[in-house]
């Protein structure tokens, strides 16, 4: 009976209760997707590498390395010398090692030049090894791995024919195209930059700049891949390197090792470390949607308190009617908190289904455009507290109404 | 004694040297019918308002049916209200967007509780007793005419068997063919289950209905005000 008075009660007052629940709706719409965003793609940004002890490249900050190495993100300062990576990987204490050569790309996606044992050792998310959906790993020099996202959106399958252009614009004038690579095997996908990545051999990179002289070709000089086979191909620099060690005790020593190498000046981070650090920059713009999704939770909370304490005035011969047949006052409390409840709970669950459905609908677009990878359980433990939370504040703020209706009660006397 | 009042005086907290109601003594015997004639202004409402305890006297002595109201609390005084007075007023009577049988449901909720079942059968016979049609029995009450409304607010008042009847003006807003059946369907009620009445109007006409009649102005010592 109480529920239903108070269910009916906002039945009959449809207008001012359906903006209200509007409102509200938006304010949670808007605070579990800032808060589902954020979680999200922390995960994401933390799930794009893991083993990896060490990530090695040129002297340079440690988020600049990261974003190159990892994210595909900027440009490399420099390169290292082969010999270089041939010293520090032989050492004892490296279990397993993969040289990375960036620079070049096909149709907007990067092309990364690596060894075999990247698609041994590298893992992502909770020590996940990267799976093939078709094919395998690159054995020849004109071999090409894709990624899940490059084959999705450029409509390529096993033993298509693919031309990398050099540099990293989308539309670059200067193609490979005299060096096209066969696709020999696509990735699973990871939900990381890896699914936009383009992966060749170390060969395949020296392969297509052979012909080249400071960045330009030189015409005349094609070579065929008769030719290249047999020149047995070593390459001379590599971007980045990531190193697994034997013991992760020693991961301090040798990046030590690494920073103080005489030869080249060279950094090694902590893709750990590095991560939260880049984390922690995000922190301040993570902390201001925070804070502005907040201020409109508590914008639509007082819009609500301000609509029930309008409607206490409305009501008074009701209020008045239900204290002449006998409801004590905090009757009169309990079922202006439960028609704000009510509200609230409805909001509730129209944000949350328009939520889902909107991340349902943009996912593909934010995966493939940002790299995001969001999931769809909207109602995390964090989300259902913070739905709590809400319901908790909705009682608040529903007090000022509430109580306005329970003094009503001796406003007579 | 139904209602017995001694020495009562009543003023507002805020206005406390404006005295509103002023009683010396006044009683209604139990299954007395009590019509209650004066001016609006006159104190009426107070007196309603004390009587069912919405309001307590500034002094004196309130019983309602050998209860003393003005040494309960607010608590008590909602639980005596809702077992054993019944009230209908000139309008308002009926909480408009639910229908007839929640109405009652309502106010039978807040006294000591039957069971339910027995509940709904006995509303349904009391809107038959009143000429309240099936069909209206589901009808948010404000899409009734005002004539049915204040019918089914006798079957509100009636829901808790209550041993007084509080009445301030219920026929005021209606018209002569509607006054007379809310006035039979009343009285017929009150004398069956032998209730103490106290019906309140400045409608002269309706004095005939009643055994005793008092005007307010005798009651109250307090003159009247504009």
């Amino acid at each position: 009976m109480f529920a239903r008075l108070a269910s009916k009660s906002l039945l009959n007052r449809k207008g001012s209760v359906l903006l209200t629940i509007m409102a509200m709706t938006v304010s949670i719409f808007v605070l579990l997707g800032v808060e589902h965003i954020r979680g999200q793609s922390k995960q994401s940004f933390n799930s794009t590498v893991s083993g990896v002890d060490l990530i090695v490249g040129a002297r340079t900050g440690s988020l600049n390395l990261l974003l190159y190495s990892v994210f595909r993100l900027g440009s490399p300062t420099n390169d290292i010398d082969w010999e270089t990576y041939r010293h520090i990987s032989s050492s004892q204490k490296v279990d397993w090692s993969i040289p990375i050569s960036l620079g070049d790309s096909h149709k907007g996606f990067r092309v990364m030049g690596t060894t075999t044992d990247y698609f041994k050792y590298f893992s992502y998310g909770k020590k996940r090894h990267l799976e093939f959906s078709s094919g395998e790993a690159f054995e020849q020099i004109f071999d090409v791995v894709l990624g899940a996202q490059v084959a999705k959106k450029l409509g390529y399958s096993l033993d298509d024919m693919v031309v990398l252009a050099h540099g990293l614009g989308r539309t670059s004038f200067r193609l490979h195209d005299k060096s096209p690579f066969r696709v020999v095997g696509i990735l699973a996908a990871t939900g990381t930059p890896i699914d936009q990545t383009v992966h060749i051999s170390l060969q395949g990179i020296e392969a297509i700049h052979m012909d080249w002289q400071n960045g330009v070709a030189i015409d005349g000089t094609a070579v065929t891949d008769m030719q290249l086979q047999a020149l047995e191909l070593k390459p001379k620099n590599i971007t980045a390197f990531m190193l697994g060690l034997t013991s992760r005790m020693a991961t301090f020593g040798v990046q030590r090792d690494i920073n103080n190498y005489r030869k080249e000046p060279l950094s090694a981070i902590l893709p750990g470390v590095a991560l939260s650090e880049l984390w922690q920059m995000m922190g301040l713009l993570e902390n201001t949607l925070r804070l502005i999704s907040g201020l409109i939770l508590i914008s639509a909370l007082l819009g609500l308190s301000a609509m029930m304490l309008a409607s206490i005035k409305e009501r008074e011969q009701e209020i008045y009617l239900l204290r002449v047949i006998g409801a004590p006052p905090s009757y009169l409390f309990l079922l202006i908190e439960l028609e704000a409840l009510l509200i609230s709970f409805i909001s509730m669950v129209v944000g949350t289904a328009a939520l889902y459905l909107c991340l349902f609908i943009a996912r593909d677009a934010l995966s493939a455009n940002f790299g995001l990878h969001i999931g769809l359980n909207i109602l995390s433990f964090n989300n259902i507290l913070l739905l709590l939370l809400v319901a908790g504040s909705t009682m608040l703020a529903a007090a000022i109404p509430s109580l306005t209706a329970y003094k009503s009660v001796n406003r007579s006397q | 004694m139904a209602i017995q009042l001694k020495d009562v005086h009543f003023a507002y907290p805020k206005a406390q040297n404006i005295d509103i109601l002023k009683i010396k003594s006044w009683s209604v015997s139990a299954k007395d019918q009590v019509f209650v004639h004066g001016p609006s202004g006159g104190g009426k409402s107070t007196l309603l308002n004390l009587l069912s305890g919405m309001l307590t006297a500034t002094t004196g002595e309130v019983s309602v049916l050998g209860e003393r109201l003005d040494i309960m609390n607010v608590r008590q005084r909602d639980c005596f209200r809702a077992n054993h007075i019944g009230y209908i007023f000139q309008q308002f009577n009926l909480i408009p967007y639910i229908d007839a049988i929640d109405n009652i449901q309502l106010a039978h909720q807040f006294s000591k509780k039957d069971s339910q079942l027995v509940l709904i059968d006995e509303i349904k016979s009391l809107l038959s007793t009143f000429n309240i049609s099936q069909t209206d029995w589901h009808k948010p009450v404000e899409q009734l005419s005002i004539g049915q409304q204040q019918r089914i607010a006798i079957a509100r008042a009636m829901i808790n068997k209550p041993q007084v009847l509080i009445a301030d003006e219920p026929t005021s807003s209606l018209d002569q063919k509607n006054r007379d059946n809310f006035m039979s369907a009343l009285m017929s009620l009150v004398s069956q289950h032998r209730i103490t009445l106290l019906f309140v109007s400045h409608d002269m006409s309706l004095a005939s209905y009643f055994s005793r009649i008092d005007a307010l102005s005798d009651i109250n010592e307090v003159g009247e005000r504009s």
